[in-house]
């Protein structure tokens, strides 16, 4: 019998905790499938974040550091700093990423460190049960912004793959999706290029991933995929932000 | 051995490197900046490495995750500093991870001061991150004993699994005095197969992780660490006592006011008073039963702790006393050190207050 699809050899067996239709899981499982098909996998350790996918250390294959929400960038310096041959990956939210880990992701950027952050922008808080994150689009809603994400109050969303793209240390910054099967392989490609950068040693590589939040977007998963589609999208643009191996 | 002149915390930092340390992450505060200066410039002479962090809280994770990874690893800072680490030790002892933190003391509270303090002892003591756990704490009283410490921390924190913390005033940080290096053995440092190092394919993948979100396992990891700190108490506990016989005043201090009351003893003695110290090394755990059986003796009057705070020690002090005898209090605090005229007063206060 041919084997047309199975799971990742990267992923445990443990059972996933995620609601139907988000889409936590299948970045997972591009992420486990780029370490095994480049055979970094057994010579991996992974961080995860605090945040719906707290329990990653439980699902990748391979070595894991639970991090406190946001410094997983910086627990990642540490291993990486150890472990300067070994690939090294953080996996992180929004909240996680942008807000309360801002100053970790930016200066692990700075500094070069040759780690790849696989960050998941859902546009708000999953685990903690939909409070306002700073990718909150403006006029969403959120149990801290019932009304909408007011800009005179709160200002607009921040685009990280676009900031990270700025900084010399980064050698590798791109925003992808996975709401259809084009953008997964694209996403794909995207996240397999950043661990060939870092074994490669060109610098920190940082890939954004627009995921779904069906629960506290209040959405069904069909629908949450095309709300990625017409508005998370028109707010964050898919795109390469930098790539060192591109310079003209 | 010959004797060299060290500032202590360049010592303190040489001592680490002895000790096997090759991995340090800090953030600059003043009274403690020789040392991550110290490390910066002598750490890539021996392959080891030094990393400026964006913060405390950025260096302390640094830590955790190096630590995690096997590594012998450091960091230091300053009072506010120490402050920010609080989330990442709570986090290396939950995780049950091994690290050296250094806190070279100052005034407090917020900016406080840069002169020299004891005012976290009870952050050092009590934990002053969330959850149930306890940090190794020692005092060191001369640059000598700070570096005989840093082997010792890291020796305690490998043993147990579990963060040490240098607590010393920035009076020690800052003065010069006679070091004598020890030999130090580096090579029998113990094997971490709990470390992620990745699995190379030889086992199941290593996870390091402080959550337990189901409350019986929770529950057992709590008693488990509780396990180990009262093998630390029963195991682990360092004090020096300097009790003469008719000792009728007994100095509970650290640090460089241990120093300041044996000075005091001695006004005292000229006086006709016998006073002896009793110099805790290990704050936590704190030799309890030790000076309790000190303050129980006849000949003891009073007992006085000697602090570069408002009082924090002395509730360790009242607690081992435990009523038998009245317990007085010489403090200092801002930077102000006290005099040993001073603590030499506070223990005649103490005998008035006793007769
Ligand atoms: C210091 C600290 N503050 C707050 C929290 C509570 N908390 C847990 S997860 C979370 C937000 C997670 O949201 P995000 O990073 O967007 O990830 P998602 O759950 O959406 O995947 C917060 C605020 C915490 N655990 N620690
Ligand atoms: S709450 Fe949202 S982000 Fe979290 S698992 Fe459910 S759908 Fe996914």
């Amino acid at each position: 019998m041919a084997v047309v699809y199975q799971k990742s050899t990267g992923l445990t067996d443990v059972e996933m905790h995620y609601c139907p239709g988000c889409t936590h899981g299948v970045i997972h499982k591009l992420v486990a499938d780029a370490l095994v098909e480049l055979d970094l996998l057994d010579n991996t350790v992974g961080v995860a974040p605090v945040g719906c996918s707290v329990f990653a250390y439980n699902y990748f294959n391979c070595d894991m550091h639970e991090a406190a929400h946001g410094r997983a960038p910086a627990v990642a310096t540490g291993i990486k700093r150890v472990l300067p041959d070994n690939t090294v990956f953080t996996y992180q939210g929004d909240g996680d990423l942008a807000a309360i880990g801002t100053a970790e992701v930016i200066h692990a950027a700075m500094r070069g460190e040759s780690i790849t952050t696989i960050f998941v922008n859902n546009a708000i808080y999953g685990m903690t049960g939909g409070q306002m994150a700073p990718t909150t689009l403006v006029g969403q809603k959120a149990t801290t912004a019932p009304l909408g994400r007011d800009q005179a109050h709160y200002g607009q969303p921040l685009h990280m793959a676009e900031m990270i793209g700025l900084i010399g240390g980064a050698a590798y910054s791109t925003r992808v999706t996975v709401v259809d099967m084009p953008n997964m392989m694209k996403a794909r490609n995207a996240i397999k290029k950043a661990f060939q950068m870092q074994r490669e040693k060109k610098g920190f590589t940082f890939v954004e991933v627009l995921s779904t939040c069906p629960t506290n977007w209040g959405l069904t998963p069909v629908q949450s995929l095309s709300w990625v589609k017409d508005t998370m999208m028109q707010e964050f643009p898919l795109g390469v932000f930098k790539d060192i191996d591109k310079k003209e | 051995m010959k004797k060299e002149l060290w500032k202590g915390n360049e010592a303190i930092a040489e001592a680490a490197i002895r000790a096997g340390c090759r991995h340090f992450f800090g953030y600059p505060i003043t009274p403690q900046n020789e040392i991550p200066e110290y490390m910066s410039l002598h750490m890539p002479k021996v392959g080891g490495v030094f990393v400026q962090a964006e913060s405390e809280v950025a260096a302390i994770n640094m830590v955790y995750g190096a630590a995690g990874s096997g590594a012998r690893v450091m960091t230091s800072s300053s009072s506010p500093g120490i402050s920010l680490k609080q989330e990442g030790i709570s986090y290396l002892a939950g995780a049950e991870l091994p690290c050296l933190i250094v806190n070279i003391m100052r005034g407090g509270p917020g900016l406080g001061t840069i002169q020299p303090a004891q005012a976290d002892y009870y952050q050092a003591t009590r934990g002053g991150g969330n959850g149930d756990y306890r940090v190794i704490v020692l005092a060191p009283a001369t640059i000598q004993e700070a570096c005989d410490q840093v082997r010792d921390g890291f020796d305690l924190a490998d043993k147990y699994r579990m963060p040490v913390m240098i607590l010393a005033d920035g009076m020690i940080g800052q003065m010069m005095e006679a070091v004598e290096w020890h030999d130090s053995k580096v090579d029998d440092l113990p094997e971490k197969a709990w470390a992620t190092t990745g699995t190379k394919g030889q086992r199941k993948p290593n996870i390091i992780n402080s959550l337990f979100i189901d409350p019986n396992e929770s529950e057992n990891h709590n008693l488990k660490l509780n396990r180990k700190y009262e093998e630390v108490k029963a195991n682990e506990i360092r004090y020096e006592a300097d009790i003469p016989e008719d000792c009728e005043v007994v100095f509970v201090a650290y640090g460089t006011p241990a120093r300041l009351a044996r000075a005091a003893v001695r006004v005292l003695k000229e006086e006709g008073i016998n006073a002896g110290l009793f110099r805790p090394i290990t704050l936590w755990p704190f030799p309890e039963r030790e000076l309790h059986e000190i303050a129980k003796r006849d000949s003891v009057k009073a007992v006085v702790a000697v602090e570069m705070s408002m009082g924090q020690m002395i509730d360790d002090v009242k607690i081992a006393v435990n009523g038998v005898k009245p317990v007085g209090f010489c403090g200092k605090a801002g930077g102000i050190v006290p005099t040993p005229r001073e603590v030499a007063d506070a223990a005649k206060d103490a005998l008035k207050g006793a007769r």
